[in-house]
């Protein structure tokens, strides 16, 4: 397989297996988002009422909103220690195209949090409420959306690269971007526990997954470049 | 006039929607101006600085 | 030959100059439009059928949020052509539409707000149009804390060009959100070019305080354009005749 691939696609190929094998090492890393989603989701049936029935009706927001703060907080990892190291001005440099490059980073990354997350989003929900049935819709709802997470999180990331103590800022230029994915997340969230059909939903956070990866790593190596000069 | 003052009832909305608006608008053009006052300001001490040097 | 006058746009000292001949020609007929507007829209327009003299908003939210529009599409147009062509003063434009566009975006909220109060019943609705207007308001805001979390002005009027570039999304989304989802929002009544739904008295008045609005955003544009020249100009010699002669007066 890997002779028929392009310079540009062996590149990126070779970018996300080192940021996964590096990932690998560890794991405290990768595992601390999803911790943070954890105690989240915890605290809403603390403030609000353990009273499950009541705890349904909030479960697509509470799992949502958790979701979404847990990558952005995640997304501190994405290129803090390439840029630390000078890996990213390598990439930079090396001739690749930044944008497939950068497209890799992203994609390992989405494997590292937003799968993940795509998991443990059923297992809070559970624990707020939803019925079993909706696990497989609240999977595939959580999985599909994080990916635009990722990718507008990329875009937040490359446009904060160069900022010290960048993380409320990378908030708060990523949350607005953010808010069609909520809006139609959490509505297939809420389909999925209601047992109605997803499919609306999700062909819509497919359309802005596909916009993403289209013009998103585009964005972020422009943003980069610019961070890096 | 009583009754342009009322709005019909709805004077409270209406006047503090036209009065936050004409505040907004009259401190966006004070504060374009002291903008440029303050560039005009800095770039003439620039001036004056490379003058003396 | 054509091509010039778009060069000289691209020279600071020379946009400097022209934005302080045009700004009186847009600051004048600004005053007086919005005047003329708002006096049509208070008492020379007749009361609505339904919504009686609180309809009168109005004529104060509909060009704020017309312009809140308008600005950032400025912003995202002036900061991409800074980024394709490399323009300081594209950029410059670009960094003097952030705050009137976040003052704008601000009045829409609010008047639209006010409106709602007796209208709809209630202060705030998370309908499309609303929610998405104030994601509007985050990301001027969010604009400006960029820019000023970079100290370098160039790096800084780059990477903000790049984020003003992407959140044009937006625009249509809020253009668009009332006819895509079912929206308190009425639908389009003036941008319909066959036959609005507005009668003259109060179209006109409306299309005044527009105008009036638009201008008064190029007059504070130009003001505050000159500005950010200025300070984007660090030794360079036309600054020396520029401020000389020119007394403290905007």
């Amino acid at each position: 397989m890997s002779e028929g691939l392009t310079p540009a696609l062996e590149a990126a190929r070779l970018v996300m297996a080192r940021d996964l094998h590096l990932a690998f090492r560890r794991p405290g890393e990768v595992l601390q988002p999803l911790v943070f989603f954890a105690i989240v989701t915890t605290l809403f049936p603390l403030a609000i009422t353990p009273e499950l029935a009541q705890l349904r009706q909030v479960a697509p927001g509470v799992v949502w909103v958790a979701a979404l703060l847990a990558s952005l907080l995640a997304l501190e990892f994405l290129y803090r220690d390439d840029a630390h190291d000078g890996t990213l001005e390598q990439y930079a440099l090396s001739g690749q195209s930044l944008t497939w490059l950068l497209f890799a980073k992203t994609a390992s990354h989405w494997l590292l949090t937003g799968l993940p997350l795509a998991i443990m989003a059923p297992v809070a929900a559970l624990a707020l409420g939803a019925p079993k049935g909706s696990v497989s819709g609240i999977i595939a709802s959580v999985a599909i959306g994080s990916i635009a997470l990722s990718l507008l999180g990329a875009i937040g990331a490359s446009l904060t690269l160069g900022v010290r103590r960048s993380g409320v800022l990378l908030s708060i230029l990523t949350l607005p971007l953010a808010i069609p994915v909520l809006i139609f997340g959490a509505r297939a969230t809420q389909l999925a526990i209601a047992g109605e059909d997803i499919a609306a939903p999700l062909y819509l956070l497919g359309a802005i997954d596909v916009l993403g990866i289209t013009l998103a790593p585009l964005a972020a190596s422009a943003a980069v470049r610019i961070s890096l000069e | 006039m009583m009754e342009f003052l009322e709005m019909g009832g709805y004077a409270r909305y209406v006047w503090s929607s036209y009065a936050i608006v004409l505040v907004a608008i009259v401190l966006n053009i004070v504060w374009a101006r002291r903008a440029l006052k303050r560039a005009q300001a800095e770039a003439r001490r620039r001036v004056t600085m490379r003058d003396a040097a | 030959m054509a091509w010039t006058w778009f060069h000289r746009l691209a020279s600071p000292p020379y946009v400097y100059a022209l934005a302080a001949r045009l700004t009186p020609w847009f600051a004048w007929p600004a005053a007086l439009l919005i005047v003329a507007g708002l006096y049509g829209g208070l008492v020379v327009a007749p009361p609505d059928y339904q919504q009686g003299e609180g309809y009168r908003i109005l004529y104060v939210h509909v060009p704020s949020a017309w312009m809140s529009l308008m600005v950032y599409t400025t912003m995202a147009v002036a900061a991409g052509i800074g980024l394709i062509w490399r323009m300081k003063v594209a950029h410059a434009v670009a960094a003097s539409c952030a705050a009137l566009g976040a003052t704008f975006t601000f009045c829409a909220l609010v008047t639209g707000s006010l409106w709602g109060a007796p209208m709809w019943g209630t202060y705030w609705e998370w309908d499309p149009r609303l929610t998405f207007e104030l994601v509007l308001l985050f990301q001027f805001l969010g604009y400006m804390g960029l820019r000023a979390a970079i100290e370098d002005v160039q790096r800084a009027d780059r990477v903000s060009a790049v984020l003003a570039v992407v959140g044009i999304v937006n625009v249509p989304i809020i253009h668009y959100s009332v006819e895509w989802w079912n929206s308190l929002h009425q639908t389009a009544s003036v941008m319909k070019l066959s036959k609005p739904s507005m009668p003259p008295e109060m179209l006109i008045p409306l299309l005044m305080t527009g105008l009036g609005f638009t201008l008064l955003f190029g007059a504070l544009l130009l003001v505050r354009l000159r500005a950010e020249v200025l300070s984007r100009e660090r030794a360079a010699s036309w600054i020396r005749e520029a401020v000389a002669g020119e007394a403290v007066r905007a």
